[in-house]
């Protein structure tokens, strides 16, 4: 595969804040890539670096080889789908599709015939005529998304572009976008800070925090290797103990020694055991035992809180229990992820503060955030 | 449907207050000069005023002019040089003024307004003694050993009078256009393909053209119908449709001067509903 983007060692700061630290990232032709994290962790300065609307204070850009660091956004071959489309109030839809054309001079006719092209890709043919600011958002969406795409740009930059769409018409926006992206075999560079539609929609996830890159990857090794606490922790739920690799194949962690797959680690070292709540068992006897202190209900299966030993697991079962039972659970070798200590140690996965109210609250304002 | 009916009711009744001030004070004196304008000292109907606007003629040197028609043809061209160089200087301010921090905008705004806060007999005067021959201009310029230059009593004169007035109203309104202007609408355009120039023709001014009008209209009406400015830069040699209505009204000839105002009027009224047309096509479009 061919590199088109090319970061290097970037780093911003805006105002002695830094929000991007030593950045490097290789985007590759015909990918759907995506950047996630929570909100403000650089994500869209990023982009904006790479559409040339901030210079980074250190560091690279190269566009297929070449560095591109002094051209200006108008003459970098990458087009943007803003955060709220951004879409030009005084032109209709027709030419706000055809805005890029006609700054290149094109033919009435062979705009005309773009401009249907693209309608048709975006579904909105008939809409020509119609003004933008009678649109709903699904529309808008697809009008800047259309009037990107027009000029067949190398590089396609999204920045929470679902963001501010229903979940529903999300859904199916997530669909389309792949497909217009396998379509038109443009590179997608996505931001968004959810990470469900990250793993679902993309071929390689970019996992960051606080200006810095934590994992690069695609959805499976993001989600089933996760190289620390964060990563872990954000991408799904996770329970992550503290542990001890006694040797390769065999760690300790809630005072039991537990057959695991990981090696490579030096004797006796420190880590982080991540364990999905999908990959706990209960059983009668079991590894651990602990008491249900929570369990909600969630339609395919039940959330449990289980606390052993001070420490409060997540699990999640078709099979039920009520809150004051004690428990055996299971953990199956394959199902127990040795990472390294990281900064981000101790610092997730105890669900001891868990509440769904909790969980709900924080997503909301993270979306409201611009 | 009930609670609606109240509710316009109420807003009707909010209304009210504004609505009689309007007929006190913009209606009725409308009413009254269009009332003087055709009627003669006794009150009965006529259309003599109307007429001698347009066929008042003056013989000097055996040259004939139309005394009317020449005042109001110079009252538009010095009106028109104003507006345009108010234009010119205010368009880029504004859009500078709009992209600076927002404190930097708080105090340039009132720099600008504040010279709207004196009298512009005042202002009149204070340009007096700085373009006078022996002004403070010519003081400075002396001082620098520089040739002195000659400007009151000029069409210049009076110009930089009239852009001194009315160049606020001319920014304010494009400014305050500029300001609720979404900045990523700019960074769309470049990102799609436009240079700052493209930016600028494709984006920045048409949306802007709504206060652009407003300015036009703001300083260009004003303008037309000033008057001192005239008399007092320019030496009283460029007399202007205000200064006209301003001399017939002294000398009592009430019906004369309500005639003028009234034809005044109804050039502006046509002038502006064109200038509307042409924006909602611009808009349309
Ligand atoms: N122009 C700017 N001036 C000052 N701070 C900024 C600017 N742009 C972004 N930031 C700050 O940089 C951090 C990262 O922002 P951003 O890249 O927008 O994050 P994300 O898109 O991941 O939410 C935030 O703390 C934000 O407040
Ligand atoms: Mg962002």
């Amino acid at each position: 595969m061919r590199k088109i983007i090319e970061l290097k060692n970037v780093s911003k700061a805006f105002d002695g804040q830094t929000v991007l630290d030593n950045v490097s990232l290789d985007i590759y032709d015909n990918e759907f890539l995506t950047l996630l994290g929570p909100s403000g962790c650089g994500k869209t300065t990023t982009l904006r670096i790479i559409a040339g609307f901030e210079s980074p204070d250190s560091g690279s850009l190269s566009f297929l080889g070449e560095d591109i660091l002094s051209l200006p956004p108008h003459r970098r071959n990458v087009n943007t789908v803003f955060q709220r489309y951004a879409l030009f109030p005084h032109l209709n839809v027709f030419e706000n599709i055809a805005f890029p054309l006609r700054e290149k001079k094109v033919p009435q006719d062979e705009i005309r015939g773009k401009v249907d092209e693209m309608l048709r890709l975006v579904a909105l043919t008939g809409f020509e005529k119609r003004s933008v600011t009678s649109l709903s958002g699904g529309q808008q969406q697809r009008v800047a998304i259309a009037r990107a795409l027009i000029s067949r740009p190398k590089v396609l930059l999204l920045d929470e572009p679902l963001a501010a769409l229903d979940l529903k018409l999300r859904k199916d926006m997530q669909q389309e976008l792949k497909n217009i992206q396998k379509a038109t075999g443009i590179t997608f560079v996505f931001v968004t800070h959810d990470q469900e539609e990250a793993l679902s929609m993309s071929d390689t996830v970019v996992v960051m925090s606080e200006g810095r890159i934590q994992q690069i990857g695609t959805p499976i090794d993001i989600y089933n290797e996760p190289r620390n606490a964060f990563v872990a922790d954000f991408i799904g739920e996770s329970n992550i103990l503290s542990g001890i690799m006694l040797q390769d194949r065999l760690v300790r962690f809630s005072g039991r020694d537990f057959p695991c797959v990981d090696e490579g680690f030096a004797r006796n070292e420190p880590v982080d055991v991540v364990i999905r709540p999908e990959d706990v068992v209960i059983v009668p006897k079991g590894q651990l035992r602990g008491t249900v202190t929570s369990v909600t209900f969630l339609g395919v299966h039940y959330e449990i809180i289980v606390d052993i030993g001070g420490f409060k697991w997540m699990i999640q079962t078709t099979g039920f229990a009520d809150v004051g039972d004690e428990i055996g659970i299971y953990v199956d070798p394959e199902n127990i992820h040795i990472m390294k200590k990281s900064e981000y140690s101790g610092l997730f996965g105890d669900y001891s503060s868990f509440s769904n109210e909790f969980d709900e609250l924080s997503d909301a304002e993270s979306e409201a955030e611009p | 449907m009930k609670e609606k009916n109240g509710l316009r009711l109420a807003r009707r009744l909010a209304l009210g207050p504004y609505g009689l001030w309007a007929m006190l004070f913009i209606l009725v004196p409308l009413l009254f000069v269009a009332y003087y304008a055709f009627t003669d000292n006794d009150f009965a109907f006529t259309t003599d005023n109307i007429a001698r606007f347009f066929t008042a003629t003056s013989v000097s040197d055996g040259v004939v002019t139309h005394t009317y028609l020449l005042i109001f043809w110079r009252s538009l061209k010095l009106a028109v040089i104003s507006t345009v160089i108010c234009l010119l200087m205010g368009y880029p301010i504004a859009y500078i003024l709009s992209r600076s921090p927002l404190r930097t905008q708080k105090i340039l705004i009132t720099l600008i307004m504040i010279p709207m806060w004196m009298n512009f007999l005042i202002r009149t005067y204070a340009w007096m003694t700085i373009l006078q021959d022996t002004g403070i201009l010519n003081s400075f310029l002396r001082l620098l050993s520089l040739r002195p230059v000659h400007i009151i009593g000029t069409e210049g004169a009076v110009v930089i009078g009239m852009v001194y007035d009315y160049f606020p109203y001319m920014i304010l309104p494009i400014y305050s256009v500029m300001a609720k202007m979404d900045v990523r609408l700019e960074e769309a355009a470049r990102d799609l393909g436009c240079n700052s120039f493209g930016v600028l023709r494709r984006v920045i001014f048409p949306l802007s053209l709504p206060g652009v009008i407003s300015g036009v209209t703001m300083v260009l009406i004003p303008s037309i119908s000033t008057f001192y400015i005239s008399q007092k830069l320019g030496n009283g040699k460029f007399y202007l449709i205000g200064d006209a209505i301003e001399g017939q009204y002294v000398a009592n000839n009430l019906h004369f001067a309500a005639a003028i105002a009234f034809i005044l009027m109804v050039i502006l009224l046509i002038g502006m509903a064109l200038m509307q047309r042409y924006a909602n096509s611009r808009a349309a479009a």
